[in-house]
């Protein structure tokens, strides 16, 4: 057994809306290892590790850092004490160069002024250092996912950082990319440095940590070394049963083309191209997986087809009706629902109840009002049924959204898109952020309003979802449609990785194949 | 009702408090005979039934106010015109009233609708601005303040004018046009009966129509009611507009229940007035009439104390200021709030490892 290095006890943390996030929690981490911290999206993971980097204030508990209690009552305190964070979203300021954000708030100086060759020769120097190779001179906003992950575990190394906390960091990565980042990690760890990696990607857990603490409901229910356990022990700990990772799919039956996307171009406010000469088309009866890094023109893709962005070329066709024209009311009047990439954004007003919120895409329609009034019993008997069919815990129909768990949120998003009997849903990462169990749920409610004759147009992040769950597929790479397979099932994630990453194109033909009439 | 609306009153209660205390103190400092100055300020207003009855009165323009942009501010529309629309339509009841002759009942009717129909095209002005060139609904209903009031000064001053009265006052208004008292030797009209029918019409407009639910889903998160297919446009303009009318029904009320002629030459400051009764009811109908009744409250009893003791009325805006900075200090007490939701939280957990230990054994 290695030196241990830091230790929390006891920790508890409950949010201001009463929801708990950590019970008593006990995490504790050796010198130099990589320590998964797994669990359900929910089970407290990220609310420990921003205790331990002072963004949040134990209820209760304590955190040793070798043998001696300290308090973390800010990030600059967790900094001076050795502990870095990179966040899921990146901190880095898009319009300066990877030397100006290494060393942001720490600058060197020479006499009072910045000193810009210091700090790119400082870059280099970490970069060496660590294998992290990273051009100090280039603009961070031009730079892929995977150069930005780098440069902000430089940012935390810059500071001294001795325990590193990464928050799902192959997330937002490709296969490929994947493999660099724990290649580097590895360098790290043999360096002397502690890694603690939040993550809920299982194999990726298994490959590359030494020991594994696993989290479910605010509570550690075990820490093992990994090589002790199999993928299989740690999924049951962290979901408390079985879970089936295969989706039951009927073979499809197709039906005519709902969904006609024709040389769609979009350009940015900022000029930017984002969307080249984009044609596709959903079948009824068919789920059409997007896959691709995000930012590849995905967002604007999804935002156009459901209303919320105008000013584009090309024409857009929904059950024969353009609707280049139609307002998002007429356009949802279509049979269009949509699961928004962010529900707390666009899908959910937090502080309505779920009620208000089941009813915001038909709340006008006759059979909801009596003449002026709405009918009040008739709102809370469909939000009840649905509440019931979906299995949203709640205490009651009329409790505010904001006190739910971030599954439960999706699942009033779903509940609502799915029950207006849909002729074409656009699913955006319909299971981000959300635990297992609503995952399962939510996918197979997705299969079942395919099988029922939906079109579908699924994006998704995640690669494993993207295979499972869709029929069909293609890649946006920098705003253009690369690949094309008509059968999910003769693709592996690593030949998907390379058209995601623009090292491969299918011919103009072969993406020609996605288009019907 | 849920636990975080009893918080929230329990909040506003100890932010009333607190305030209080600090005005006493002040009391304390400034006064020769603070404790006659006090129960002058806290029980004066009950003292005698004219009194009670003042407190009454000046309830039912706040209220009104209140109402208008507690609709405004639920759309998440900060439209602070209320102020010159309650003037307009003072002004608008005061034409109808002196132009106009028509049969009792028919008259103050027809005056008021006038009165709300001008306030509500007034803010029209700032909320078309809004969704036509993105004008901020604030800055530019500010500045429309200033053109009602002056437009309103200009249409009194240069046509209605009494040259045969003292001062700068309009022609007496028809009896006719008059609401009558509700009470004998007060001055309590019958505008309290509008007042609460306007209370009540506001609540179900809000919680229980299709127009009202759109307003609370677009005050609530606008990009969510976009994405629904809410037309958060005309959600915009039409909560301006009716925020509008209403601040013109309670000039015009205001004007024929206390008035026999038009007499500002300033504005009266009920439209400021209603912005604290909105923030302190937090935007709730049903809580206008009580946040309007304890402002009056407390503007009835600072006026009682100025004129019977050293205190000058002043100190009740020094009291008015902390209360809605107490009030609308969002996470004050949440610390306490906070930690009685982590106490309870902390005993559940020991519950549930009680009985899960009890399970393996």
């Amino acid at each position: 057994m290695k030196n241990e290095i830091l230790r929390m006890e006891n920790i508890t943390k409950i949010y201001s809306n009463g929801i708990t996030a950590n019970k008593g929690v006990y995490f504790s981490i050796c010198e130099s290892e990589i320590h998964a911290l797994v669990g359900e999206n929910g089970a407290g993971k990220s609310t420990l590790m921003k205790i331990l980097f002072g963004l949040e204030q134990p209820d209760d508990g304590e955190i040793y850092l070798n043998n001696s209690r300290i308090s973390i009552t800010s990030p600059s305190l967790a900094i001076k004490n050795g502990i870095g964070m990179v966040h899921q979203h990146f901190m880095l300021v898009p319009s300066l160069t990877v030397a100006e954000n290494v060393v942001l708030g720490l600058e060197p100086r020479n006499k009072g002024f910045f000193d810009y060759k210091k700090a790119v020769a400082i870059t280099e120097e970490l970069a060496q250092k660590y294998n992290l190779f990273v051009d100090p001179n280039s603009i961070v906003e031009d730079l892929p996912v995977g150069m930005k992950q780098k440069i902000e575990i430089l940012k935390a190394l810059y500071r001294g950082a001795k325990i590193l906390i990464l928050d799902e960091p192959t997330a937002v990565l490709t296969p490929q990319e994947t493999v660099e980042l724990f290649n580097q990690l590895m360098h790290l760890k043999n360096s002397g440095h502690t890694i603690i990696f939040i993550s809920h990607k299982l194999n990726e857990v298994k490959q590359i940590s030494d020991r594994v603490t696993i989290m479910r409901n605010g509570r550690n229910v075990g820490v093992f070394n990994t090589s002790d356990v199999s993928e299989n022990d740690i999924s049951r700990l962290m979901v408390g049963r079985d879970v089936v990772f295969k989706l039951d799919k009927n073979i499809k039956k197709l039906g005519k083309t709902i969904l006609n996307v024709k040389n769609l171009n979009y350009t940015s406010e900022t000029g930017k191209k984002v969307l080249k000469n984009i044609s596709f088309s959903v079948r009824g009866g068919e789920i059409l997986g997007i896959a691709g890094v995000e930012g590849n023109g995905q967002r604007e893709l999804v935002e156009i087809i459901t209303g919320l962005r105008n000013y584009y070329e090309g024409e857009i066709v929904i059950d024969n009706i353009r609707i280049n024209n139609l307002s998002i009311k007429e356009i949802r009047e279509l049979g269009t629902s949509h699961i928004p990439e962010d529900r707390m954004v666009y899908g959910v007003a937090a502080q309505g109840t779920i009620e208000e919120n089941i009813i915001s895409d038909r709340f006008y329609k006759k059979e909801l009002n009596h003449r002026i009034l709405m009918n009040i019993k008739k709102v809370s008997d469909i939000s009840k049924d649905l509440i019931k069919e979906y299995k949203i815990k709640c205490s009651s129909s009329k409790q505010k959204v904001s006190m739910l768990s971030g599954g439960n949120i999706q699942k009033v998003v779903v509940a609502r898109e799915f029950s207006s009997n849909p002729k074409l849903l656009i699913a955006d990462q319909p299971t981000r952020g959300i635990d297992i169990g609503a995952t399962e749920f939510i996918h197979k409610k997705i299969i079942q309003l395919r099988d029922s004759g939906t079109a579908i147009l699924l994006v998704s992040a995640d690669l494993n979802e993207i295979l499972e769950v869709s029929d069909s597929l293609i890649v946006m790479y920098g705003g253009e449609i690369v690949a094309y397979f008509d059968d999910t099932a003769n693709v592996t994630e690593e030949e998907l990785g390379m058209y995601m990453l623009g090292l491969k194109r299918q011919s103009h033909d072969e993406i020609g194949r996605v288009i019907y009439e | 009702m849920n636990k975080d609306n009893i918080f929230e009153i329990f909040r506003t209660l100890m932010a009333i408090v607190i305030s209080l205390i600090l005005a006493f103190i002040i009391i304390f400092f400034i006064s020769k005979q603070p404790y006659v100055a006090l129960s002058k300020f806290l029980l004066g207003p009950l003292s005698k039934t004219r009194y009670f009855s003042n407190v009454l009165e000046m309830a039912i323009p706040l209220t009104f106010t209140g109402l208008a942009i507690c609709i405004m501010f639920k759309a998440n529309q900060f439209n602070l015109g209320a102020e010159g629309a309650f003037f307009m339509g003072a002004v608008t009841a005061t034409i109808i009233g002196i132009k106009f002759s028509l049969p009792g009942l028919i008259h103050p009717i027809l005056a008021i609708v006038c009165g709300g129909i001008i306030g509500g095209i007034f803010l029209f002005i700032p909320a078309f601005l809004k969704v036509k060139w993105n004008a901020n609904e604030l800055v530019s209903s500010l500045m429309l303040n200033y053109v009602m009031f002056y437009l309103g000064i200009y249409i009194v001053n240069y046509y209605l004018r009494d040259s045969n009265a003292g001062a700068m006052v309009s022609y007496k208004l028809k009896t006719t046009a008059l609401l009558p008292n509700l009470i004998p030797k007060t001055r309590l009209h019958y505008g309290i009966l509008i007042a609460i029918l306007m209370i009540i019409i506001t609540y179900f407009f809000l919680f229980r129509t299709k127009w009202g639910y759109a307003i609370r889903m677009v005050g609530f998160n606008s990009k969510f009611a976009i994405y629904s297919g809410i037309n958060n446009k005309s959600v915009i303009l039409y909560s301006q507009i009716i925020g509008g009318i209403i601040a013109g029904i309670g000039g015009a009320t205001e004007l024929l229940g206390m008035y026999s002629r038009f007499q500002w030459q300033n504005l009266p400051g009920y439209g400021w007035d209603g912005v604290i009764v909105a923030i302190l009811s937090r935007n709730n109908p049903v809580l206008v009439p009580i946040a309007a009744f304890f402002l009056s409250y407390l503007r009835i009893g600072a006026d009682l104390m100025a004129r019977i003791t050293d205190v000058p009325s002043e100190v009740v805006s020094v009291i008015q200021a902390l209360v809605i900075m107490l009030v609308a200090a969002e996470s004050f007490l949440a610390k306490w709030k906070h930690r009685v939701i982590a106490k309870k939280a902390i005993e559940e957990i020991k519950a549930e490892e009680v009985n899960m230990n009890e399970q393996y054994i």
